[in-house]
């Protein structure tokens, strides 16, 4: 059975939709059929990341208008042929995320793919509401600090009240904490959260630590998944989320300060 | 001859036992007869406090309208508290035909009472500054007891108790906001807003474990964060009220 993901926060610009392109492109590499779908209406900016932004010709909201047919405006990955990319309109006003037309499109992606991963807006308004209300799994995306880590823990009130499976009484969403941009550095100077103290307020299990890289931004620009970046350390963490969020168990890698010059020398903390 | 003569000893063990119990429920008093304007109302009423209605039992009281006005259709009435979560049981006043159509659907028809004096109204400057707060106040006690919450209640979101305690098991967190007409219990931090004693109590406490609240209060007497001693933050305490202060003590 297909699961629907959200990737959502509250917050906005905490890296959403790098982790959705991230996730979205693991699940795919490893043989899952996986559709990552932008609900950002009016923004856009997931065929960006995912360096598809030239082939777009229809969207999401031609699809719930009946404009075009889903396999018409899905585009497929260059790179991945198990990944697919359903972008959102540039232009359309956002209450054309109806909740049905979100529901029908979403049933038919479910059909053929394995995962549905949902690019969430910033905000708690209509298009992350949209995002969220059929989700089966979420990813709370969260940077360490505290007005970011508090628009989470609203989210995840949200999604525990006002999404589809709240509301039909089934079994809950299943929330997993993803924290991201975090930089040990300045967690040793006080300048940010640490690890612990963001899942001691969100009393959640922690699915991956992102640390804070200029390979992001690198890998953004290009138009390529930081996660197909297999040299870099938030390409690396992002593989490691992947598995956990697949079952696997593993440790959290980038997590502690690089050692400086004396420290390489000398070893040890 | 008598039932257990016939039946064998076994059979013959008591199913039900019959008592009276006095309940006070919440009351819907309707002052207008346009059915719009009303769901929109209680829209808005529900936002407030969204858990406080929800699966409450409530009386529909007519007795405000004149006789002789109508409320569109008596089921479209029930279908709108239904649709915010309460549980209509009975109907108060109403006309011969409203009270058909309340019995059609399975609703006691309940007598004319003349409602309770209302408690004593406190000061306004008493009050805590929630909007919830005093919609929680307006309504009279529904005996439901007490609940426990065993998962985070998380910023944004509300929860009452009415008639008991609130216990919940897990943090509190900041913007997240408990409210109970009897004591307030919390096993795990406490950083939101928590009200004991809603309707007036004086002898609810709130117990917690870690206090970092926002805001605390009983029976209407508050007290802001910036107002509780630094050295009592992250304490396990009690808080009571003692000759209409509040006591924040270790223990
Ligand atoms: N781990 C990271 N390290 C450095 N920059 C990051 C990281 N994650 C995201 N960013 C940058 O933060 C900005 C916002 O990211 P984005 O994924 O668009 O967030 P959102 O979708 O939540 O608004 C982008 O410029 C992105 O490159
Ligand atoms: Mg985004």
């Amino acid at each position: 059975m297909a699961r629907i993901v959200v990737i959502t926060s509250g917050k906005g610009g905490v890296g959403k939709t790098t982790t959705a392109a991230a996730v979205g492109m693991g699940l795919a590499l490893l043989g899952h059929r996986t559709v990552v779908v932008d609900f950002d209406v009016g923004l856009r900016n997931l065929d960006l990341i995912m360096g598809c932004e030239r082939r777009v010709v229809y969207d999401f909201i031609n699809v719930i208008q009946g404009d075009a047919k889903l396999n018409q405006a899905l585009i497929r990955d260059k790179r991945c042929d198990k990944l697919y990319i359903l972008p959102a309109s540039q232009t359309r006003d956002k209450d054309a995320l109806t909740k049905d037309g979100v529901g029908q499109v979403l049933d038919e992606l479910k059909r053929h793919h394995d995962y549905v991963i949902c690019d969430s807006p910033a905000g708690i308004e209509h298009g992350a509401m949209m995002a969220m209300y059929y989700a089966d799994d979420a990813i709370v995306v969260t940077n360490p600090e505290v007005s970011s880590v508090r628009d989470a823990d609203r989210m995840l009130g949200i999604l525990s009240s006002k999404s589809r499976r709240a509301e039909t009484d089934v079994e809950p969403i299943t929330e997993y904490l993803l924290l991201t941009r975090y930089s040990p550095e300045r967690v040793n100077r006080g300048e940010m959260l640490s690890i612990a103290d963001v899942q001691e307020i969100l009393s959640l299990p922690m699915i991956g630590v992102i640390p804070e890289s200029q390979a992001v931004l690198n890998a953004s620009n290009a138009g390529i998944p930081v996660i197909l970046d297999q040299q870099s350390d938030a390409g690396r963490a992002y593989q490691d989320t992947v598995s956990r969020y697949l079952g696997g168990e593993l440790p959290m890698r980038f997590i502690d300060a690089k050692k400086g010059f004396l420290g390489r020398i000398f070893g040890g903390a | 001859m008598t039932a257990s003569q016939i039946l064998p000893a076994q059979a013959a063990k008591q199913a039900l036992e019959i008592k009276a119990a006095t309940f006070s429920l919440p009351l819907i008093r309707l002052l207008d007869n346009a059915l719009d304007q009303l769901a929109l109302q209680v829209e808005e009423k529900i936002a407030q406090a969204p858990d406080l209605f929800l699966h409450t039992p409530v009386v529909i009281d007519l007795s405000g309208l004149p006789e002789d006005q109508e409320i569109g259709s008596f089921p479209e009435l029930v279908g709108v508290l239904r649709a915010v979560g309460m549980m209509p049981i009975g109907l108060r006043g109403g006309n011969a035909l409203q009270q058909q159509a309340a019995k059609a659907m399975e609703l006691a028809i309940l007598s004319e009472t003349r409602p309770r004096a209302k408690p004593e109204q406190r000061h306004e400057e008493q009050e805590p500054p929630a909007a919830a707060i005093e919609a929680a106040a307006a309504m009279p006690s529904i005996e439901v007891g007490s609940k426990v919450i065993a998962h985070p209640v998380r910023s944004g979101q509300k929860v009452y108790t009415a008639g008991g305690d609130l216990t919940v098991i897990g943090p509190v967190n900041s913007g997240a906001e408990l409210m109970a007409d009897g004591n307030i219990h919390v096993y795990g931090p406490l950083r939101g807003r928590v009200f004991a004693g809603i309707k007036g109590n004086e002898q609810a406490r709130i117990f917690c474990q870690h206090l970092h609240a926002e805001l605390i209060a009983i029976a209407g007497q508050y007290r802001v964060s910036e107002n509780i001693p630094s050295e009592l933050k992250g304490a396990r305490v009690q808080i009571f009220l003692d000759q209409e202060t509040l006591k924040i003590e270790r223990f």
